[in-house]
């Protein structure tokens, strides 16, 4: 399906109103890994909005991104009980391994590395997440096997 | 099953009770916890062995049971049950899991025990290896509630049915006394009534402000606009707290009953949940719940055939912090990017879409049920004078039993961290608790016996919040704990008004400057002056509480502020080139754990048989002081400031 039938089929599974503006570009997000210029526009004319108010939201909520994202989102958390135990090292790590900073995607289009404000876990802290999967007590020493082991896609 | 009157669900309900119906059932936990933990492949792994050996007739023993166990029409089960429930609370120990009608709980439930904990509990005996441990760490003979000291001192109004209700199951939540509330309601008490009920109760808004819920929905009930809406600040966005995302996820029902009533209350027919983007099984299983209820008649046009009509749905936000607060929350559901507004105006006169609006939190929409089922004075002999009833806590950080916990408001930090939390991890010395998230603040030791409600946490200097209970250890450094929320807010920080942008940035380079060793003279007064002129002056409660956690660490150590401004030293061992490792002759029992596992190889052995750190080699990573069984190592002042 090209990007054009794929953006229509989430417009219109929408009532025309504005209030579904950030619902429409969670979906898009989540389909395509980012948004593009012409996936706004044509949010902006199906629910009647101009341009700039549909960049505004695209811009302020930090799911959504106008640059793709990566296959696979790693999130490290950076709650406060994941921080006490140590999540900054474990962030560093994947850093390191991956050769990306924070918020950045690697060359292959694999991962994208992230930080998140709490997931809910926190008994289980540090704790990262994928969209499928959740892994607990993550340590920096455990960084490199789950990289290695492909645990993570 | 669509229920056309109130006596049919009454029907219904009596034919689901308890005594009707009483399977022997292991309810696995599916909290995120647990289920990280594998939980679900335990279900799983029960269910096969169940299903397995029931139809392995040559196999005497499981006929026995089958044979013993076994009500009669419940043939095809074997004799036990499953079922999936939402968090159990003892995260730190899952997976844990609950046995009906027993009451027994297991803890670290591994796979290779399944197969063990049938075959006891057919003979009806425990199963050692998974009992869980009183306070000297010996196991439970009887692993019921009222002997697990981490359950013993909780009371569980709101979590309660996160035991043994699957979320995904209304005949469940209707089993354990669900709708009960709003037949009451929609029977015998006309909506102004249940506005004052929940006044009387004084219920308090438990997303952090504590606002009266009753004084919110009368002032909405009393509005001359014909359309109104009732809202659910599904938004948890403090780190280090998960109580609303365990409620939406492991008891949804419950959250939309208190919607619905609410809706009946003041006059509402439309009902939005606001969930945080970061919790997609909460909005699956919310779902799930609303479809059931539509298809049950219990949401939808004239419920109940009593003429009264309420819709509800869910709306996905986008991560951002801001949004957990109203006027935000209200721009966010609008379709337009969260920003607050000056409340000049109150939502309850003009909220969402300019209609009044009343907005709680998930914990308070849970309360309500329970104070229509129990009436007023029931609930008013729960907590204190001015904070009724319990809360919800997220018990996290540097204790013992990490959880979800719900204590009745009232009951002391102390009783929480060292009866319920089980005390400090590995047995170091407490510094400091901090609640209310970012827009709470750190109390120290000499604090511990506040009482845990509104107005006691308020006049210690820090808030309730939300309900995320982080505990905090001598490992742990105060002037970095405040940068670390300086840094969170300031990132969260929606830009709109000067100070909280402004401001924020400006403590946060202070701050970073003082953890990094950069600190100069004065660097403390000029945060504090910063931190409160933010408080004075910010436009909405977010940013009026951002400085909570610079001036509560100021204010209850002010000595790891002189010594981070003056002396460029970290007593906690956390802010790197600020320290040094030095094992104590006097406490070292020469065991040799520290040189055993330190990665630089840092750690050499003297003549005496005790060890000692190379400072040249160390690389300060911290490893070698959680291994010291003996605590014999600390962050010493820099050898290259002192000489």
């Amino acid at each position: 399906m090209g990007e054009i039938d794929l953006i229509a089929g989430i417009l219109h599974g929408y009532p025309q109103n504005p209030r579904y503006l950030l619902a429409i570009l969670l979906d898009i997000q989540e389909q395509e890994k980012y948004l593009s210029k012409s996936a706004m526009h044509m949010t902006a004319e199906y629910l009647g909005v101009p341009d700039s108010r549909v960049y505004a939201v695209a811009t302020f909520y930090s799911t959504l991104s106008l640059k793709k994202k990566g296959r696979v989102i790693v999130r490290v958390c950076m709650g406060t009980a994941c921080h006490l135990r140590g999540s900054a090292s474990a962030l560093s790590e994947f850093e390191r391994l991956l050769g990306i900073k924070n918020k950045g995607t690697t060359d292959d289009g694999k991962y994208t590395l992230e930080t998140v404000n709490c997931v809910g876990a926190c008994a289980l802290a540090p704790v990262i997440t994928t969209e499928q999967k959740t892994f607990t007590r993550v340590m920096p020493s455990g960084v490199a096997d789950l990289l290695a082991g492909e645990e993570l896609l | 099953m669509k229920f056309d009157s109130v006596a049919e669900l009454k029907l219904y309900k009596e034919k689901l009770k308890p005594e009707n119906c009483n399977v022997r059932t292991i309810w696995v936990c599916g909290g995120p916890g647990c289920a990280a933990n594998g939980s679900l492949e335990l279900l799983e792994l029960f269910n096969s062995i169940i299903s397995k050996k029931a139809n392995d007739t040559k196999n005497n023993f499981w006929q026995n049971i089958k044979a013993s166990l076994m009500p009669e029409h419940e043939k095809n089960t074997n004799g036990f049950k499953t079922g999936l429930t939402g968090c159990m609370g003892p995260c730190e120990h899952g997976p844990v899991i609950y046995i009906e009608p027993e009451g027994w709980y297991y803890q670290n439930v591994s796979p290779d025990d399944a197969e063990m904990i049938l075959r006891t509990l057919s003979n009806g005996e425990v199963y050692e290896k998974t009992l869980p441990k009183d306070i000297t760490g010996k196991p439970v003979l009887v692993p019921t509630e009222k002997n697990i000291p981490f359950l013993a001192g909780q009371r569980k109004i709101i979590l309660g049915r996160m035991k043994n209700t699957s979320p995904l199951d209304l005949d469940g939540y209707i089993k354990h006394g669900g709708y009960s509330a709003l037949i009451k309601a929609l029977e015998d008490i006309p909506p102004e009534v249940v506005c004052s009920m929940i006044t009387d109760s004084g219920l308090r808004g438990r997303g952090g402000g504590g606002f009266p819920t009753g004084r919110k929905w009368e002032a909405c009930r009393k509005s001359s606009a014909k359309k109104r809406y009732v809202l659910v600040n599904g938004d948890e966005g403090d780190p280090g707290a998960f109580m609303d995302r365990a409620l939406m996820e492991g008891d949804p029902y419950s959250v939309l009953e208190g919607l619905t009533i609410g809706g009946y209350a003041i006059g509402s027919d439309t009902g939005i949940i606001y969930v945080r983007h970061e919790y997609p099984l909460a909005v699956v299983n919310l779902k799930n719940a609303i479809n059931k209820l539509y298809e049950a008649g219990l949401l939808g046009e004239n419920i109940l055939g009593t003429g009264f009509s309420f819709n509800a749905e869910i709306c996905q936000g986008g991560g951002a912090f801001v949004c957990g607060e109203s006027t935000a929350l209200m721009a966010s559901v609008e379709g337009r990017p969260g920003i607050p507004r000056v409340k000049y105006i109150r939502s309850t006169e003009k909220g969402i879409w300019d209609s009044p609006t009343v907005l709680n939190n998930v914990e308070t929409w849970a309360n309500v049920p329970v104070i229509i089922n129990n009436g007023v004075e029931w609930y008013k002999n729960i907590g204190t004078e001015k904070s009724p009833g319990t809360k919800v806590f997220a018990l996290v950080g540097k204790v013992m039993n990490t959880g979800l916990v719900e204590i009745p408001m009232g009951l002391t930090l102390r009783q929480m961290i060292y009866d319920i939390g089980g005390g400090i991890a590995k047995k170091r010395p407490f510094k400091a608790v901090q609640t209310g998230g970012p827009s709470g603040g750190c109390l120290p030791e000499s604090m511990l016996d506040t009482p845990v409600d509104f107005d006691s946490l308020d006049s210690a200097g820090s808030m309730m919040g939300s309900g995320g209970m982080i505990v905090m250890d001598d490992r742990t450094c105060m002037v970095e704990v405040a940068r670390y929320f300086i840094d969170f807010l300031a990132e969260e920080s929606c830009g709109k008004c000067t100070p909280c942008r402004e401001g924020l940035k400006k403590m946060q380079v202070l701050l970073h400057d003082l953890t990094n060793g950069k600190g100069k003279e004065g660097d403390t007064a000029a945060l504090k002056e910063l931190a409160e002129a933010v408080s004075d002056t910010a436009l909405c409660a977010l940013g009026q509480s951002s400085a909570n956690p610079v001036l509560s660490t100021i204010k209850y150590f002010p000595k790891e502020y002189e010594e981070h401004e003056k002396e460029h030293f970290c007593r906690a061992g956390v802010c790197s080139e600020m320290f040094d490792y030095q094992i104590i002759p006097d406490k070292c029992r020469s065991c040799g754990l520290c040189e055993k596992k330190c990665p630089a190889d840092a750690v050499s052995k003297l003549e005496s048989g005790k060890f000692e750190i190379i400072l040249d080699k160390c690389i300060k990573c911290g490893i070698c002081i959680e291994a010291c069984p003996f605590a014999s190592i600390e962050a010493v002042k820099e050898a290259a400031h002192n000489g």
